[in-house]
């Protein structure tokens, strides 16, 4: 059973198309990367996914059930962890918490287990008490994802978690959402950093004006558009980017570039090289 | 039921838990206003002044309990959740979570009725030291429950559908305000135009300050501002419900 499902899915505001027949299958244990600019779709997609909108047409399964028909069903089987700090200012750490496990329906031996348990999971156990503005970035962030972990979800939805984090707050939730997935939970997020799809994400799905234009592992998608990339600088224009099968077919063309190509830079390609040649355009554009 | 009711506690304990923490300054601050025009009016202005044969000031208490529930419990329940929903935006957790639009709506709204029943309730004990010839009667605790209830369902239906912060201060200024000093608060609507009377009484506070004044004063029992008080609220109710099921699938 896939712990995501979607077959042509539409969503539309007015005439605008946020999300154009997407059909998107996410297995169970994965961890799912979803990319894309501004504007391409992926947090309306994510909002579906998580019962906050109505789709307009198709079908969407999360943990096998439809969201339009089971979506107390669904929201028993994932966790949703928003970009924003959605945790309530005037509450600790661990009265955050308390919450979301009474609107979970924990039971309250229950709740104090989970509770403690977590908080050990993710090191928070000495902050527990601190009011949630006491936190730093990261710690708030963790916060939020262990409040959004305290049912035991089955997919764990994150909006770009590591969204203005430092580079070691950054690198510490990787391993965070590692050692879930390994543990058990599917992840599905979005995010702007593509080394952060690059390290963690078993597949990437990549959203452009509401539609989905590739699936695939990293490697592969990067293999699709060329290994190697040759990058071409010249004075007042826009750099261009060709993509080559190996290295050596990159420096034969670089050997025949005419002399007003100031700068070249031939290296390894990477996502962001598959999402310009598929999108002409960087993520994090529009 | 054992459902129903949990997660309606649920939903309310948290506002319950902030309010525990900081309910000397909650209180107090609430207490500021109607006791400035219990002053003001009663005391002050109203001494000596009768009105629908009674003293103003045993009349002017029952409308300043009746202010004091309706502002405290619809700013009790629209500024906590309009800060959530639009800047922390955390109120999307309670509609991803598996309890039901009617416990939120339910939930969300008895921090309002808390603060106004305990509001309204010290208003009421200043007024009965102050005017001891009006009555103290079982019903007016029930009403006032009532109207506390209605209230916020209404500061919760404004904190829904207004989405920035100068929009919900307009309405404060268009719709709150107006309301304060026209709803028979501070005069009898007898002296009104006829047209006048029958427009304020399309206002939900016109009927909770006859319905609280009418008990108090052990005047008869205003059934028609009685139904119309549960008009409003179910009127509320479903207004809210309708707008979650906007908000969520």
């Amino acid at each position: 059973m896939d712990a995501i499902y979607t077959e042509n899915l539409c969503k539309n505001y007015g005439s605008v198309k946020a999300v154009n027949n997407l059909n998107l299958q996410v297995r169970e244990g994965e961890i799912f990367g979803f990319l894309g600019p501004n504007g391409a779709g992926k947090t309306t997609t994510i909002r579906v996914l998580t019962t906050l909108t109505h789709p307009t047409l198709g079908s969407v399964f999360v943990g096998g059930y439809d969201v339009r028909d089971k979506p107390d069903k669904v929201r028993k089987v994932m966790g949703v962890v928003q970009q924003h700090i959605s945790l309530d200012r005037d509450l600790t750490v661990r009265e955050n918490m308390e919450f979301h496990a009474r609107i979970q329906r924990l039971s309250s031996s229950e709740r104090k287990q989970r509770v403690t348990e977590l908080l050990e999971y993710v090191e928070l156990t000495e902050y527990a008490d601190q009011m949630v503005d006491a936190l730093s970035g990261g710690m708030k962030k963790k916060a939020a994802i262990v409040c959004s972990l305290i049912h035991k979800p089955k997919v764990l939805f994150l909006d770009e978690p590591t969204v203005g984090l430092d580079a070691q707050a950054r690198r510490r939730l990787w391993d965070l959402m590692r050692r879930l997935n390994k543990d058990g939970t599917t992840i599905f997020l979005t995010t702007h950093y593509i080394e952060e799809a690059e390290v963690l994400c078993n597949r990437v799905g990549i959203m452009h004006h509401g539609q989905l234009i590739a699936v695939d592992e990293p490697a592969n998608l990067r293999k699709k558009v060329g290994s190697i990339v040759v990058e071409i600088l010249e004075d007042g224009k826009e750099t261009r980017y060709q993509f080559f099968v190996d290295r050596d077919a990159a420096a034969n063309y670089v050997k025949n570039l005419p002399s007003e190509a100031k700068t070249v830079i031939i290296r390894e390609s990477n996502l962001e090289d598959v999402f310009i040649e598929q999108t002409g355009e960087k993520v994090g554009d529009q | 039921m054992m459902n129903i009711l949990n997660d309606i506690y649920s939903v309310f304990w948290v506002d319950l838990h902030i309010l525990r923490r900081h309910w000397k300054s909650t209180i107090a601050t609430s207490l500021v206003l109607p006791l400035l025009y219990l002053i003001a009016f009663g005391y002050g202005l109203g001494r000596g002044l009768d009105v629908d044969g009674f003293s103003y000031l045993s009349f002017v208490v029952p409308g300043i309990v009746a202010l004091t529930a309706f502002s405290t419990s619809f700013n009790g329940a629209a500024s906590k959740l309009q800060v959530d929903r639009l800047y922390y935006k955390n109120f999307d957790e309670l509609l991803m979570s598996p309890v039901s639009l009617y416990s939120i709506v339910i939930g969300k709204s008895l921090i309002g009725v808390i603060r106004g029943l305990i509001s309204a309730i010290a208003i009421y004990a200043v007024g009965l030291v102050l005017a001891p010839t009006i009555l103290v009667r079982p019903v007016f605790f029930l009403i006032l429950l009532l109207a506390c209830f209605v209230y916020a369902l209404f500061g919760m239906l404004v904190a829904l559908v207004i989405n920035s912060h100068h929009g919900m201060s307009n309405f404060s200024t268009l719709v709150i305000l107006p309301m304060t000093f026209l709803c028979g608060t501070f005069f009898s609507l007898n002296q009104l135009p006829v047209i006048a009377k029958a427009a304020l009484f399309f206002l939900p506070l016109t009927h909770s300050t006859e319905l609280l004044r009418s008990t108090v004063l052990g005047l008869s029992f205003p059934w028609l501002s009685f139904a119309s008080l549960i008009a409003f609220g179910a009127a509320f109710f479903i207004g809210c419900v309708m707008v979650l099921k906007k908000l969520s699938i």
